[in-house]
């Protein structure tokens, strides 16, 4: 895809994101709109190796959505990668939807783990890279956690581990949006220094503007380049990108458009 | 009849594997040397991780193997296992069917001296509620090897609780294992007494027991109490009128729980349940305790009576 697509393929799924929480009257746009320059240098590159006619290919690279409630954008992605079709993206978080509130991988195709429970995913991410390893396939695993949570414990365990195994297959991406449900993170936890934490756990770190497509796409390959240790791209980006009303807002972390803000957003991405 | 570590029936399991099954690994959180999994640490390096203390990574991590392919035995005490890592078990393993093995070791109380922290009675119970989820207590160290080797080879989540201390060995290589099967230990008339874990033997000698005054008790062994052989379990309570279940867990929610269930939905029977009365232990010599706390063959007697005396 070239630079002028990709970039039509991000408003597409600000549009997905949008059409799909106002449809459904509840999700999360506010980090799912912050993630999708991240999602699509990942996924419409030469960076993630899958195959959408065959979503169980053994050798695959994996993706683990470890902030589970930014499923929207996964959905939008995997959508427009072709794993399934447009209809199903109307259905999100309704009874019988392939698309789950929170990812479930049995539900999804190209869903690699089920999520929702934060602070579990970069675990799993470890699990198939040392799986992957063992059984000598070159595939990666991807990973993606918010910066709230990173208040969970269980992410500085499974950081640790990685470092001690040397799970160079394995690249985590931090969603840097500063914000969570109940306000700024700074307010609430400060997590920052965010690279400084990582770097004193022993990870190669990368920062970057996690809204530039280039840049985050440098970073992929930049990762796959680093052996001997794990790689976490420390991805600033603005949460509700896209949407002025929604950008660094709290309240719309976990909030639907209604009829009236749903039409100014989608005009807003469809103008930008 | 020799005594044995059922945790060696495990570390024996998984020697056994190693051989056989070339998807399996071994993870730990740093108790390898009282969980037997030093064995296969020392033999077969290549088969094992010591993941460090912390259990949930532990968990989330044998997800991963499960999902990548691989046949993961998460392994650690009992009590952190099932109770720290829950939610882990709940989202990654369970909901997400991962093909995970949780061998949970120092079941029951008689890690004695260790004192209530460390006294798993509760982690068949938070296993039991999980959708997906395959819950075996075996009955001593040859049905725990016996028990490892068949979920290694069930497709699905699986829990297996078994003891540390030396304990009597009742089966043998010829006595069958199958998951979700009941094994008649003891046919009777008078009463049913449902067991499993060190219980069974306490069940057997509360038979001998009963016999001496002229009650004939059906002894089973009720290892796998998810999925519960309801079959067995309702031709049992129909034959003999009369039931007593008897574990080394809580009362609440496991074995004694299931059986009611089952009981009351199908084939209301009167049922008196031998179990951790709702209470924390406390440090001791397992026998003590055991004593103390009603988990021993006078308990099962005393239940047995019980249960006769209210049929109908």
């Amino acid at each position: 895809m070239n630079k002028e697509a990709l970039h039509e393929m991000c408003k597409t799924i600000r549009e997905d994101i949008l059409t799909m929480t106002h449809e459904a009257g509840s999700g999360h746009p506010g980090g799912s709109l912050s993630a999708v320059e991240i999602m699509t240098a990942l996924y419409f590159t030469d960076i993630f190796r899958c195959d959408p006619k065959n979503p169980s290919w053994p050798e695959r690279d994996r993706f683990i959505l470890s902030k589970g409630h930014a499923a929207p954008v996964l959905y939008s992605v995997l959508c427009r990668k072709g794993f399934f079709g447009e209809e199903h993206l109307k259905t999100l978080r309704k009874l019988g939807s392939i698309l789950q509130g929170h990812p479930h991988r049995q539900s999804t195709p190209g869903l690699d783990a089920s999520s929702g429970s934060l602070g579990q995913g970069l675990s799993i991410a470890n699990g198939m890279a040392m799986g992957y390893k063992k059984m000598g396939i070159d595939g990666r695993i991807y990973c993606l956690i918010g910066d709230g949570e990173l208040q969970e414990g269980q992410i500085w365990e499974a950081a640790m581990t990685a470092a001690q195994q040397k799970l160079d297959n394995v690249c985590a991406i931090v969603d840097n949006n500063h914000v969570q449900l109940d306000g700024m993170t700074e307010d609430i936890c400060n997590m920052e220094p965010v690279a400084g934490k990582w770097r004193e756990f022993n990870w190669h770190v990368i920062c970057v503007n996690g809204n530039s497509l280039e840049e985050m796409y440098s970073a992929y390959k930049e990762a796959m380049a680093t052996k001997g240790r794990p790689t976490v791209i420390v991805a600033e980006t603005t949460k509700g990108k896209g949407v002025s009303f929604m950008e660094n807002q709290s309240s719309w972390h976990g909030l639907a458009p209604n009829d009236e803000q749903y039409k100014e957003a989608m005009t807003e991405v469809e103008a930008e | 009849m020799s005594k044995i570590p059922p945790r060696d029936g495990y570390g024996k399991a998984l020697l056994k594997l190693a051989e056989t099954n070339d998807k399996f690994i071994v993870l730990d959180g740093d108790v390898a040397m009282s969980t037997r999994t030093c064995w296969i640490r020392d033999k077969y390096p290549e088969k094992f991780v010591d993941i460090g203390i912390s259990e949930q990574d532990m968990v989330g991590t044998a997800a991963g193997l499960a999902l990548s392919g691989m046949v993961p035995f998460a392994t650690t005490y009992c009590v952190f296992l099932a109770g720290r890592a829950w939610d882990q078990i709940r989202t990654a393993v369970a909901y997400g069917d991962a093909n995970v093995k949780l061998a949970g070791a120092h079941a029951g109380i008689n890690v004695g001296p260790d004192g209530a922290s460390h006294q798993s009675m509760e982690d068949a119970a938070l296993m039991r509620v999980l959708p997906n989820m395959t819950v075996i207590a075996p009955c001593d160290a040859v049905e725990t090897e016996k028990a490892i080797l068949a979920v290694a080879d069930h497709n699905g989540p699986a829990f297996v609780r078994f003891g540390r201390e030396a304990m009597e060995v009742i089966t043998d290589e010829d006595t069958p294992f199958e998951i979700g099967k009941a094994r008649l230990v003891r046919d009777g008339e008078d009463v049913a007494i449902f067991a499993n874990g060190p219980m069974v033997y306490e069940a057997i000698k509360a038979a001998d027991e009963l016999a001496k005054e002229g009650i004939s008790a059906l002894v089973a062994d009720v290892h796998t109490i998810k999925p519960l052989d309801e079959e067995f379990i309702i031709a049992a309570a129909k034959k003999t009128g009369a039931v007593v279940t008897a574990e080394d867990h809580q009362k609440i929610g496991a074995l004694g729980g299931a059986v009611c269930e089952c009981l009351s939905e199908n084939c209301p029977t009167p049922v008196t349940r031998v179990g951790m009365p709702d209470t924390f232990g406390e440090s001791g010599k397992m026998e003590e305790l055991m004593a103390k706390y009603g988990l021993d063959c006078p308990a099962i007697v005393k239940a047995a009576k019980r249960s006769i005396s209210m049929k109908k």
